[in-house]
């Protein structure tokens, strides 16, 4: 693995502001950001472990913990908060007995509230991986989750 | 092979694709129209044209913006109009296979209208339907129409022709035809895009960088999304022209990572532009070079703001910083740099194809041409729009957008996202330009428009989108930081129905604070949606501190469910779906709900017959049911358990 790592980073050869770019191929790569990749990169950048934290720790998108086998967001834009994408997310956070943020014990998904995806004439709007479903009802949001293995 | 030779093939191979014998498919597969379910639609279209063994091209395009009526397909027959059909799930599109493209039934019945010259009994010209009438598409002109992975496609139809006309300029000459033009930028603060140029232009210094902001943050909004994804070359060419004009040779795209879409088509864009010289060293022998890289967000709305997404493409943490200096002055690692939005981009590319006298035909006295905006919330037509500036806002959410949902009330529009506010009912026959939204208190914001309902709870709604910026602050200043967190403390406690009186004045307060003393634009408007709300809805706010009651019946503590012993039949379908076991009955038993155990999912109001209509939802009103199941009295006609 951290041959893997050497190499995100050496693609960028040392390129202005490529940080963000290489955390979020190394999170593509391993799902998230081990406390050895950031000190790894911070390395690697020639930049303190502070700063590689400080800026990933900023933007929602990296994770520092294992997520499950699919991660479900569920959409809470404006258009989604009022057409009730709070009550999907309940109910969801019910059936797999998940906060949101979280993991399930079965390592299987991990559960996201996410502020838009701009698929917002179709809400409310659940993602699942790379499949975004709209027009989500809570029983249709049951159904779709049972699909995934 | 230069651009007039270029042209005249994609020209000719467009005009070829229209006189093609063979029919065309063209599939709406957007993130919307996949969202939909298009990717089945494609499925079910291969399946059903390799049954009849007919030939036909299928191509897939933009978001033609109708989002209502997705997924969408349309038809194109030798000698025929484009026929657009709505709502087509797999089983219609297997059904119009093989009536249509197969035999020659047109299906009218499941048309929503045709594009093209010429005239098909019992079909509307699709531009006549009440949704498009008042529409006046320039920037979305090609969404949904080309395919938008093809260049030739953008190039046939009068693309790039816009840059070559400008490289034959001066760069003080663009920017007068920008300025003459009268375009504001369409980020939402509508500063004059020629004098923006004009400054970076002046600014001294070699080097120079044009970015395009397409971290389309707001909630409500994906304007930019469905361009990117539709007609990415429109924007590009801007960006191109805008280099030359300002002198930059490297630009950026700062593109949100939650549109994957968007990202494919601008690195496939950009490749197709290498190829025909239109990017890079030397674009179309000019001599003028330029660079263009994409930098995907990581997630943080502040980034949205200018100098903080200047500091995420340099690598670090989106900060926002003070200005002076400007980005024109310096702006990317100390250059000079000029910031557009995706629109403003797509704007300029327009009025050099054209001419600035023709863009200013479109629009009102001082915000000329036309806007995109995402119609979405509780409106009968969601979906993407174009309308000229200076159109009322009842034009758009009735003549456009059919009306409210199922025929309820207005209650507000909320324009400008979480910096924005929300507009009553008697500001309907505003004009949508800068100022007029300013003087509401609102802003023009980059293009979400969200409708709500009498359903829809405006305090509700403040605390929704303080949640957001509460969340989204970046904490470097303490008026956004401390004001946000105190505002949403407040608005929690008034939905919570622990208000106490002077929260509305101290709201007020804090309001004025955080609006005067925030450093960046994100703090400096996210006090809107509590002081537009104040303005004008303060009655919903007062009933909540005062009565403890929630006129739309939305917020959690301030509301009950009860079941009506005069109306219930001991159905047991309530009991059933309780996702809680809060309901007591049995067969032919007035059910009853144990108020204790109720979270208030609203399940048994929505899976009771409506003939029964047993379930009541009620705020500030206590209703007398008995506490344990009772026989029904009643014998209701037609019941059944």
């Amino acid at each position: 693995m951290p041959d893997e790592l050497a190499q995100i980073v050496a693609e960028y050869g040392g390129e202005k502001g490529a940080l963000i770019p290489i955390l979020q191929k190394v999170q593509e790569r391993f799902g998230y950001l081990s406390e050895e990749a950031i000190s790894r990169i911070a390395k690697l950048c020639r930049i303190s472990e502070s700063e590689v934290f400080g800026v990933a720790s900023f933007y929602a998108q990296f994770y520092f913990t294992r997520r499950g086998r699919h991660s479900i967001k569920v959409c809470l834009g404006t258009a989604c908060h009022v057409r009730g994408g709070e009550r999907i997310l309940d109910e969801i956070k019910r059936e797999l007995r998940v906060e949101s943020g979280g993991t399930t014990e079965d390592s299987k998904f991990s559960l996201e509230r996410v502020a838009c995806f701009g698929s917002c004439a179709l809400a409310p709007v659940v993602v699942i991986d790379k499949d975004v479903y709209g027009r989500m009802t809570v029983s249709k949001a049951k159904e779709v989750i049972t699909q995934y293995e | 092979m230069n651009f007039a030779d270029i042209q005249k093939r994609a020209v000719a191979k467009w005009e070829e694709l229209q006189r093609s014998p063979e029919s065309r498919i063209l599939v709406g597969a957007g993130t919307c129209g996949k969202a939909a379910g298009a990717g089945a639609v494609l499925r079910a279209i291969d399946d059903a044209l390799g049954r009849h063994g007919v030939k036909a091209t299928v191509i897939q395009v933009g978001c033609m913006g109708l989002c209502y009526a997705e997924p969408m397909v349309g038809i194109i027959k030798p000698g025929r109009p484009q026929i657009i059909y709505g709502n087509v799930q797999p089983e219609v599109a297997t059904q119009l296979i093989a009536d249509y493209v197969a035999n020659d039934d047109l299906r009218p019945d499941l048309a929503l209208g045709y594009i093209g010259d010429g005239k098909i009994d019992g079909i509307p010209n699709l531009f006549d339907l009440p949704v498009l009438k008042p529409q006046v598409r320039l920037i979305l002109r090609n969404c949904g129409l080309i395919d938008p992975e093809n260049i030739d496609h953008y190039i046939a139809n009068g693309g790039y022709s816009g840059l070559v006309k400008a490289l034959s300029m001066s760069p003080e000459a663009i920017i007068e035809e920008i300025k003459r033009s009268g375009l504001r930028g369409r980020g939402g603060a509508g500063f004059p895009t020629g004098q923006k140029w004009e400054f970076c232009r002046r600014a001294p210094g070699t080097e120079k960088y044009i970015v395009c902001n397409a971290d389309e943050g707001d909630p409500g909004a994906f304007m930019n999304r469905s361009l990117l994804e539709g007609d990415p070359h429109s924007v590009l060419e801007g960006m191109v022209i805008g280099a030359y004009a300002i002198g930059a040779n490297h630009g950026y795209i700062y593109c949100r990572a939650e549109y994957p879409l968007a990202l494919e088509r601008l690195r496939l864009a950009l490749k197709q532009m290498e190829e025909y010289r239109l990017i890079g060293d030397d674009i179309l022998g000019s001599g003028f070079n330029f660079h263009i890289k994409i930098k995907e967000g990581a997630g943080a709305f502040v980034c949205g703001e200018e100098t903080a997404l200047l500091a995420s493409i340099e690598g670090k943490r989106g900060m926002p910083r003070s200005r002076p200096p400007f980005p024109a002055i310096s702006g990317l690692w100390g250059k000079p740099t000029n910031i557009n939005n995706v629109e403003t981009w797509a704007n300029a590319a327009l009025i050099l194809q054209r001419g600035a006298d023709w863009y200013a035909q479109y629009g009102a006295e001082r915000s000329k041409g036309t806007k995109t905006f995402a119609l979405v919330g509780k409106v009968e037509r969601t979906g993407l729009i174009e309308v000229p500036l200076g159109i009322t806002l009842r034009q758009i959410i009735y003549d456009i957008g059919g009306g409210i949902l199922k025929g309820k009330k207005f209650k507000a529009v909320q324009t400008g996202g979480p910096s924005g506010g929300c507009l009553p009912a008697s500001l309907l026959d505003s004009p949508v330009d800068y100022e007029s939204l300013t003087a509401a208190g609102s802003i023009m914001g980059s293009g979400g428009m969200i409708v709500a309902d009498e359903d829809t709870c405006m305090v509700d709604l403040t605390r929704y989108f303080l949640t957001f910026t509460q969340a989204e602050s970046c904490g470097k200043c303490p008026p956004c930081r401390v004001g946000t967190r105190q505002m949403l403390d407040i608005l929690t406690r008034i939905v919570q129905g622990q208000g106490k009186p002077g929260d509305i004045q101290q709201l007020e307060r804090i309001a004025m604070t955080v609006k005067q003393g925030s450093l960046c634009g994100l703090g400096q408007t996210a006090p809107n949606p509590v002081l537009t709300t104040l303005r004008y809805f303060r009655d919903e706010y007062e009933a909540h501190i005062n009565q403890k009651r929630c006129p739309a019946l939305v917020c959690k503590d301030l509301i009950a469910f009860y079941i009506l012993p005069d109306k219930c039949q001991g159905c047991m379908i309530c009991m059933r779906n309780c996702p809680v076991e809060a309901i007591k009955g049995g067969r032919r038993l007035v059910h009853v709900i144990d108020q204790d155990k109720c979270i208030k999912c609203g399940t048994c109001l929505d899976v009771c017959p409506t003939r029964f209509s047993a379930v009541v939802k009620v705020s500030g009103e206590h209703i007398e049911v008995p506490s344990q199941p009772t026989p029904v009295q009643k014998e209701e006609k037609g019941s059944e358990g």
